[in-house]
């Protein structure tokens, strides 16, 4: 055996191939993150030793899940966990109904020029504005209570199931809804027997997986007024009410567990 | 084949067809009912509990209101940039630190790469599931109260709601892997670490790479109100400016969100489309 072939095996060594081939992309996105990095983590002004009290607290909190409080503050518990459940179910049946004819509204297959851009722009606006950012405005208007979380998530709700259902919409099959269209049928024929049967199933999907999020949702939504369990989770963090917090928090995770087996089963069913 | 039956001529009975027995018929009415009656109960419920006299009154307010925040006030632009920057961190940071996490989760909670079905993959699911119960925001109420107000309590908000949310994605897309490849390498007598870099982890690297975007996406959007609870960034201009009843700056803010949301998602879009 010769040196040159000995040089040749090395030479024939297999290497692992980068993820980007252009090298000057890979180190100058190397180079871009960690100066971004740099000036991002430089930004933080942390108060170190604030947060070396505060993790005394921080372990509060945790051993308070060992023993939550569900009674003290018995009946604004069951007053804000009730509210938020029925904001969850009306808003999603209000949301779905409304999104149905804003969808078939955003699928360009379906829909005139004029009316997709319009359709498309509600879901837009609906998708950018965060929930709590329309629940301030919708409190404002419509004053503090449960109407106002009720209408922050259907809209919210609209955004979400008008733009999935769309996109499913337009995915459908064509050769179905042409032969119905061959019948005869007429617009709301049509829709009700080649566009309703295909997409029914990931409209009930969605809609669960919604009721789900809007539930999450409405947790929240009581910290700037809207009603719901969101107002007593605030007061109890205020006051330092760490097992109360607890309480609500493992309840909100009971129901969100109880939620996505239900839809587990549901989707299982309709497939 | 449910039927019911018609008098036909001569009084023969003829069979008709139906779509559903009486029965499943009867059955669907009366979940239908049900239905209704829980969602008209709700309603009433909402409905005692509102004023019905500033609902009459919206539409005037909602004219107010807008009026007051026309035209934006842009020369309070100059105050934003700061505040701006401190939410795309607060998203970018938090997305990396919750990928940190949600990486080994997803590990050990994929049914094909889990130590232990029985012992470690419930725990992991646990852990997904509270992580996706509990809104950032109040994940973020809860920092604010640990470890004060700040930036650093927004960007480990973010970061613990997300990884409950990349696990999942990403677990699932570890269980969807296709298991010839592995073998192929198993079969070369690779280690377990090499099994994983060669076997695994290049046909989860796309989906990762997407759900990361996705992420990202969805917490700049997050990241926008998390100054309401003293978290940092341009939700505390945005308290600040509702509670001075400042409404031209409310405007110009919500108009500066509006654009960033749909930068970002452009952006996350760009990059889908690149890596898939």
């Amino acid at each position: 055996m010769s040196n040159a072939t000995a040089d040749s095996v090395e030479m024939r060594r297999w290497r692992k191939p980068p993820a980007i081939e252009r090298p000057w992309l890979r180190y100058g996105l190397l180079v871009g993150t960690l100066v971004y990095l740099f000036f991002a983590v430089g930004s933080y002004d942390v108060n170190w030793g604030r947060v070396a009290e505060g993790l005394d607290r921080g372990w509060q909190f945790v051993k308070a899940f060992a023993s939550p409080d569900f009674v003290s503050r018995k009946s604004d518990f069951i007053e804000g966990m009730t509210e938020s459940i029925i904001m969850t179910i009306t808003s999603t049946v209000v949301g779905i109904l409304i999104s149905i004819p804003i969808a078939l509204g955003a699928a360009s297959n379906l829909a005139p020029l004029p009316v997709y851009i319009f359709c498309r722009a509600i879901i837009a606006l609906s998708r950018a504005l965060h929930e709590i950012i329309v629940a301030i405005l919708m409190v404002a208007i419509f004053g503090f209570g449960p109407l106002a979380g009720f209408i922050t998530l259907s809209f919210a709700t609209i955004g979400f199931l008008a733009k999935l259902l769309a996109e499913d919409i337009e995915a459908m099959d064509k050769s179905q809804a042409e032969a119905i269209q061959a019948t005869g049928a007429g617009w709301l024929q049509w829709i009700n027997y080649a566009v309703q049967p295909q997409v029914m199933p990931r409209l009930i999907g969605l809609s669960i997986y919604r009721l789900d999020i809007n539930f999450r949702e409405s947790a929240v939504l009581g910290l700037v007024g809207a009603g719901g369990i969101g107002a007593t989770l605030n007061t109890a963090f205020d006051r330092y009410e760490f097992d109360t917090a607890a309480a609500i928090i493992i309840t909100i995770i009971v129901i969100v567990m109880a939620l996505e087996y239900l839809s587990s089963i549901i989707r299982a069913r309709i497939q | 084949m449910p039927v019911s039956t018609r008098t036909g001529p001569q009084d023969a009975a003829l069979p008709v067809w139906r779509r559903r027995t009486s029965k499943a018929q009867l059955a669907i009415w009366f979940a239908w009912l049900a239905g209704v009656a829980v969602f008209v109960w709700c309603w009433m419920y909402i409905s005692a509990r509102t004023e019905w006299f500033f609902v009459y009154d919206a539409p005037r307010i909602a004219g107010d209101i807008l009026g007051r925040a026309t035209p934006p006030r842009w020369p309070y632009m100059e105050q934003l940039w700061k505040p701006l920057w401190d939410t795309v961190n607060v998203a970018t940071l938090g997305t990396a630190l919750s990928l940190l996490f949600a990486v080994p989760i997803a590990f050990l909670a994929a049914r094909n790469t889990t130590p232990s079905t029985t012992f470690i993959r419930p725990i992991a699911l646990l852990v997904i599931v509270s992580s996706r119960s509990i809104n950032s925001l109040i994940w973020a109420l809860l920092l604010v109260a640990i470890i004060g107000p700040g930036i650093l309590a927004g960007t480990v908000a973010i970061a613990l709601r997300s990884v409950g949310f990349c696990a999942k994605l990403l677990y699932e897309a570890i269980e969807e892997i296709d298991v010839n490849q592995v073998e192929a390498i198993t079969a070369t007598g690779a280690r377990g670490s090499q099994i994983m870099s060669y076997g695994i982890v290049p046909q989860i690297l796309p989906a990762f790479a997407g759900i990361t975007v996705f992420r990202w996406d969805i917490n700049i959007r997050e990241s926008t109100v998390l100054g309401l609870v003293g978290a940092g960034g341009i939700g505390l201009q945005l308290q600040g400016s509702l509670n001075t009843l400042a409404w031209p700056q409310v405007a110009l803010i919500l108009i500066v969100i509006f654009i960033a949301v749909i930068i970002s998602e452009w952006v996350s879009a760009l990059v889908r489309r690149a890596i898939i």
